[in-house]
Formats: C-alpha cells, structure tokens, sequence
C-alpha cells in the first residue's frame, strides 16, 4: 500500500553499522558532576523550579516550561544542586542550565508523576502528558512533540509517520531502540494514534534495518493496524520530506509543512520515549545514545543521563590515541565538535570519532568541473552547481529567489559526491545566514 | 586516557564518495590507452611522435601559462587534453604544427577562459579546429596508409618539416590512401564495416579503431567518469537519422554501421562531448545536447562539402550548453507545479 518509490537522488555511502548493530543497548554510569541545560529543545529555555545546593530525586523537574514552545527539563540523577549558571552547548552558545551532583550511593530509583492512562485520557490530556514528559524530537531536531501534536482544528492527519529510517551512516541507536523495546513503540504509537486521531500509520524503516521494524510489528496487539515500509537504504531516505515523498507520493509544498499535505513525522526513538514513560508519568532523563567510529575503542549504544559530558563519555568508552575530530550524529549532517566539555542533550542521537587516518577535504578544493554529479545527488532536486557559483560571487538573493535556497536542507549529499570537493554545504549555510542577515536590516530599516 | 585538544573543526558531511578531477582524468587517459597504443602500431613512428609531441605541448602550455603558485598539472586534465588532441590529429603532420595546436588549445581554448572548470569548449578541439583553419592543406592530407612495411624505421618526409615551413608539395601523395569519409564524400565508396570497427583503414590517429574507442568509452561510463547519456544520445541519434535515410535512398546514403563507425564520431562521441566542464549539468540536458550534437553531425556529413562534421558538432554542442542548462534547470522538491 504505501509504495516504495524512492526519492531522486540521494547517495549510498558506506553504513558502517554492523559494529554497534549487534550489541545490546548498556546502561551507562553517572558523570560526577551532570551538565543539564534549560535548553535542550527548539523554542524557549524551561524556567528553574530548584534552588542551588538543593537535594533532587531522580527524575524530578529541574525546570518548568516556558509557554508553549518549551517543555520542562528533569533530573538525570537523584543528586544536589551545586550550580545554576550559564553552561557551553554543542552549538557554542552559552545556555542556562543546572550543574547536577549526582549521590554516590543512591538507589537511582526514577520518580514516577501522574499517570497518563490509554484507555481513559482524552487527546488534548496525552498532549499535555508528552508536554510535561519534557518530550521533543529524538531523531535531532529536538522540537518539541506536543507542539507537532497539536495542530490547527482544519487539519487531519491522513497518515502518522513512525520514522524508523536511521538514513545516517554510522548510527544504530533507532535500531537498537526497535528491536529492544518494540512493546514501548507500539505504546508510543498508540498514544499518538489517540492523540492525533491519525486515519493510518505507518512505521518507516530502511531495508537493512528490516529485523528491527519486524519487531516492532511482532508486539503490535491483534486488532492494531500498524503497517512497516521498507525503503531502499539510501541516504538521505530519513528525512521527513523525502519520506512523504515516497509513502504518500506527494511534496510538501515549499515553505510549508508535513501536515499540509496530510502527514505527521515521528522519529521512532521519540515515539519508544513516550510508550515508556507516559503510564508512569515519568520524564526523560536519560536517552540512548550511539558512541561509534574508527576513534572509539568499545563503540555501541548506552543508555546515558541527559547532562553526561562528552568528555567523560568518551574516556569511559576509551579512545585511540589520535582522536582529531568529533562530531554529533552521522558523519552527513553531524556538527563537529570545537569542544568536548559539552553535555549529551535529548536532541544527540550518537557521536562519531575520527582518527587523523580518516578523510579530509580541506586543501583539496579545486574548480567546480561542471560534472553534474551534485545535481544528480541532490534528493531536493536542486542545482547546488549554480547555487555554489552564485555562492562565490556572493548574489545570495539570486540564490533564493531563482535556485530555491531554501529548500535546501544541507544534506551533504553534493558536497559528498564532488570531485572538486567544493564545501558546497559551507557556502549554502553561509548564504543563508547572510539572507537572515539582510532581512533582519531590511526590517530595521523600515522601523526607522 | 586523555584526548588531545585542540580538535580539528571540519564541516560536514565529514565522508567523501572519494572521487577527484584527477581520478576522472586519470581514467580517462586509462581508456584513450588502447586507442593510442593501435594508432602507433598502424601508423608507426609517426603517430608515436605526434602523440608525444601534443601531449608535451600541452603539459608544457598548462605549466607556462598556469596563474600563480597552483599545480595545475597534477589535475592531469593538461594530459587529457593533450592526448585527445594528439588523436585528432592525422600522422604525417609536421610536428612543428603539432606543437603550435597544443598551445593553441591551452591558451585559448582553456586559459584564455580562466582554466580548469571555466572553458567553454573542449580545449582539445580548439587546437584541432586552429590547425584545420591555419593549415587547411597539411590537415586534409597528411593521412598515411595504415601497417605501411617501413613505418617502425621511416618517417614520413613531411612529419620533421621545418618549422615554419610547408611540407614539400607533393610529399604526400605517395604516401596517402583517402579517409573512409572522404572517399565515400569524393568518390562514393564505402569502405567495409569489418575494416572500419577494426580500424584498418587511413585516417586521423584516433579516428581508425573504432572498436578500440568503443570499448574505452565503455569502460569510462562503466566506472562513472564520464555521462553515459551523452555518447548513448549522440550515437543513437547518428543511428536512427542514419538508418531512416539510407531506408529512403541507399544509394545516396550511407549505411548507420558506416557513420557510426567512421571518422572521429566513437572519439568524439565518448571521449571530447563528455567533457564535463563544456556539456550540461542535468540528466535532461544531457540527452538534448546529445541529440542536437547527432543531428548536426548527420547534417554535416551528408549535406555539406566537407566529408567530416564531428568536431563542428561538438563545438556547437557546446556553445549551446549553457542555453541547454537554462532549459532544464531543475525543478525543486515542494516548488510551484510539482507533487501529484
Ligand atoms: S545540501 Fe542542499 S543542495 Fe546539497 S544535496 Fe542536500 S539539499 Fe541539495
Ligand atoms: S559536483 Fe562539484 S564539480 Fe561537479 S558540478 Fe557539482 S559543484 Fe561542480
């Protein structure tokens, strides 16, 4: 029923999962000392509700949300206070956060709250319950998942996307997530069922993670119509437009969203969090995580406290000697890391580890050769050698007005397959903050 | 166990597919190999020393005219560029034109444009078309009967020329046997489809096996050096217009196995249409610059006074293909006028 067609485009690079495929999810040990930021969503920080030096249970809420666009932060560990203060983010901004001292010899027992039952919550009631469960998008976006839930009264959802489609090389987190706790997506999936009042759903998985959506559908309940699809592995098959693309056969319209078109995205990680913790009125604090690549000596996934530094997560899980670079999420997209005293966030699926054995690009840039291969990659259909052209003679307006700039969501897939190896993405991002910064001038003028 | 700061910072994505434009070249020069190595064993001596001689000119026009401290011969493009010229050419030129093509093609075919990336047509063919322009005489007649007896030991009187000077008139016309195109033009026959995909016949260096090119240009789409669209679109258009016509009036035309096979149409066609930098971006474009480039090679052949039109045909391709690139810019994903 939901058809196969894959997107255009896209590239196949080498998976490298089987390393952290095979083994079972690990419990991860505290950090002396937890980094847990106010702001680990999209939207605004959460507001701290605890008192320096005050002593905290595990799972208890550090921070209430802010409004609508904010959801509340809880504590990782049963442990005290030391400090509120501004903390580094792997964004390299300072946010406001909470320096948690984990007890050393505590139970670790989780806190429950106010259950949020199936069978009797009204729609609007598991919304709330995913707002006060401090859930927003596992997958990385980290926007906040009641604000996806609640949507405008003139639109249906004709189809909820489970997003099983761990598309990045490298990361097995979503896999491992699937094939351990089926029970807890398919709770997720029904919860979201009620609260959206979707008219089908289906679960979303790349053809080498077959096993892991098998699962899944194993632990549906008779009488549950919950579908798999099975997509080419092919990256970028995960992201939320080209999976519309292919299980509906229809493109968001520029500048719009899913739910224009009908459809709802839900990383399966994030649905697993929500079948996991709603029934006990529990929120997130800790995630699982994939520590992987050539520079990581026992790479895997661990279930890790929210606020664990990287530093520490990588000591424990040890690493070659000439580690040069770090980055979070797979090696397409993954933002590399300047520092490694920053903290696991909700939104980090995985980090990868380079050894200065692996590739580089820098010092290979050579004139764009007109070779086309980008604009056969590009699954938004783009023309990144024009857009990379114009890029260079900095007419950032043509870029957006005539080359559809915005459609680009930086995939990677051009600059992957360039032989000139043009930092293609590079020069996107830069426009684009260039076109913010036009448009922000463009408004203080008129004001003035 | 302690890590090393400071990290090293590189945007993403942090993986290549691991291609490089000196991959590509070197591929390409891997697939001219055969052809190359045919033309010196049916011409000789001769086709050793052009080929030597145009590929040295180029190399040694790319490292005289390369702006600033960039290594540009390590692209390996001056190399392509160079041999694909050098199989243009016909065996008994004199080598002092030889040179003089070679920097012709690098400096206006190529940096006069602003080098790798910016040339608007194939360098190679540049050089070519200056010869024939400058040296109309030489260029037309300086074929040589293939497998000659004395061709490991001999050299053509005319291939030392002077430079500067003429080949003695009449230096060729003992050695000459027509080209398969120009005998068919001129005097109407038609050399056999056996000597043609073999290459056992009189013409430029490149221009004799085609079978040879066949199979690099194979190998060069096999390994996704260059667009197979573009030799499929060329190659098939040649064949159809071809067949339709010589259905119509075999007589008067001649048949598909005979154009595609004959003159520089596999060279062309595989080897100097595929040049990246001066065909389309798009899928799209590609087969409509491949059609236009076909049609005008069968226009040229079959109804004007010259007897080859593949060079002109590349030529033109390429100066329509930025038009082409404007026709079938992509249409984005979400964009007016999409979905289903
Ligand atoms: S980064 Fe942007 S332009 Fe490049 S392939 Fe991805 S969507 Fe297309
Ligand atoms: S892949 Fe690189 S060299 Fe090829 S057209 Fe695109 S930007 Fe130019």
């Amino acid at each position: 029923m939901w058809g196969r067609s894959a997107f255009r485009g896209g590239v196949t690079p080498a998976t490298h999962k089987a390393q952290t495929q095979t083994q079972r999810i690990r419990q991860f040990p505290f950090a002396p000392l937890l980094e847990v930021p106010l702001l680990q969503h999209a939207g605004r920080p959460a507001l701290p509700v605890v008192r320096e030096g005050a002593a905290v249970e595990r799972g208890a809420v550090l921070g209430r949300a802010d409004g609508e666009r904010s959801v509340p932060v809880h504590a990782p560990a049963a442990g005290r206070v030391q400090r509120i203060a501004l903390m580094p983010s792997v964004t390299g901004a300072m946010v406001p956060g909470i320096y948690l001292e984990p007890f050393p010899g505590a139970t670790q027992e989780v806190a429950s709250g106010t259950a949020c039952d199936l069978a009797t919550a009204t729609a609007e009631d598991i919304i709330n319950a995913v707002q006060a469960a401090g859930i927003v998008g596992l997958g990385g976006a980290a926007f906040p998942t009641h604000a996806k839930l609640r949507m405008p009264p003139e639109r249906r959802v004709r189809l909820l996307i489970i997003n099983g489609a761990e598309c990045e090389p490298w990361l097995t987190t979503d896999y491992r997530v699937m094939l351990e706790q089926p029970a807890d997506v398919v709770l997720g999936v029904r919860y979201l069922l009620k609260a959206t009042g979707a008219e089908a759903v289906v679960l979303a998985v790349e053809e080498d993670g077959r096993e892991a959506g098998e699962a899944v559908l194993a632990a549906a309940p008779e009488g549950m119509s919950l579908k798999a699809s099975f997509l080419p592995t092919r990256y970028p098959q995960g992201a939320e437009k080209l999976l519309i693309r292919a299980l509906l056969g229809v493109e968001v319209p520029a500048g719009g969203l899913p739910i224009d078109v009908g459809a709802l995205c839900i990383n399966v990680a994030t649905a697993a969090e929500i079948g996991r913790l709603l029934p006990f009125g529990r929120g997130i604090q800790e995630r699982v995580v994939t520590i992987t690549g050539p520079g990581v000596l026992d790479p895997g996934n661990y279930r890790m406290p929210i606020g664990t530094p990287l530093r520490f997560a990588l000591e424990q899980v040890g690493t070659a000697a000439d580690v040069t670079r770090v980055f979070l999420g797979g090696p397409m997209m993954g933002q590399p890391l300047a520092s490694l005293d920053v903290p696991i966030t909700k939104g980090i699926s995985g980090f990868v580890a380079f050894t200065s054995a692996e590739y580089r690009d820098a010092g290979r840039v050579q004139p764009c050769i007109h070779c086309g291969r980008c604009v056969q990659a590009c699954p938004m259909t783009l023309n990144p050698c024009q857009l990379g052209l114009l890029a260079r003679h900095g007419e950032v307006e043509t870029m957006r007005r005539d080359f559809h700039l915005d459609a680009c969501f930086e995939c990677g897939c051009c600059a992957y397959v360039c032989p000139s190896h043009i930092p293609l993405v590079q020069e996107f991002r830069a426009a684009k903050a260039e076109l913010r910064r036009l448009a922000a001038h463009a408004v203080t003028e008129e004001k003035s | 166990m302690t890590l090393r700061a400071p990290l090293t910072i590189e945007p993403a994505p942090h993986v290549h597919a691991g291609t490089s434009v000196a991959w590509i070249m070197l591929h390409v020069v891997i697939a001219l190999i055969p052809a190359c190595v045919f033309a010196v064993y049916l011409f000789g001596l001769a086709a050793l020393l052009t080929l030597l001689v145009a590929t040295l000119s180029c190399l040694a026009a790319e490292r005289l005219l390369q702006r600033g401290s960039a290594f540009t011969l390590a692209d390996g493009s001056a190399l392509v560029t160079g041999l694909i010229y050098g199989l243009t050419l016909p065996p008994a030129l004199p080598l002092w034109m030889v040179a003089m093509g070679g920097f012709v093609a690098m400096a206006i075919g190529k940096t006069l444009f602003g080098g790798l990336g910016s040339n608007a047509f194939n360098p190679a063919l540049v050089g070519r078309v200056f010869l024939q322009a400058a040296f109309p005489a030489a260029m037309t007649g300086a074929w040589l009967t293939p497998l000659a007896a004395e061709r490991f030991v001999t050299l053509p009187e005319a291939t030392l020329t002077g430079p500067f000077l003429a080949p003695a008139s009449g230096s060729y016309d003992a050695l000459t046997g027509p080209t398969p195109l120009g005998d068919w033009k001129f005097a109407g026959g038609e050399t056999s489809t056996f000597d043609l995909a073999l290459g056992f016949t009189s013409g430029s260096l490149g221009e004799t096996s085609a079978l040879l090119l066949l199979l690099g240009g194979l190998y060069l789409v096999w390994v996704k050096a260059a667009n197979w669209r573009i030799p499929a679109a060329i190659l098939l258009t040649v064949a159809i217009c071809a067949s339709l016509l010589h259905g119509i009036d075999p007589q008067r035309y001649p048949s598909a196995s005979f154009m595609l096979l004959s003159g520089g149409l596999m060279l062309g066609a595989w080897f100097m249409a595929t040049d990246p930098v001066a065909s389309p971006l798009s899928a799209a474009g590609c087969w409509i610059y491949g059609l236009v480039i076909g049609l005008l090679v069968v226009l040229i052949r079959l109804c004007s006074g010259q007897p080859e039109g593949v060079m002109y045909a590349i030529l033109l391709g390429n100066a329509l293909s930025p038009h082409i690139d404007r026709w079938t810019q992509p249409r984005a994903y979400g964009a007016a006028g999409g979905g289903s």
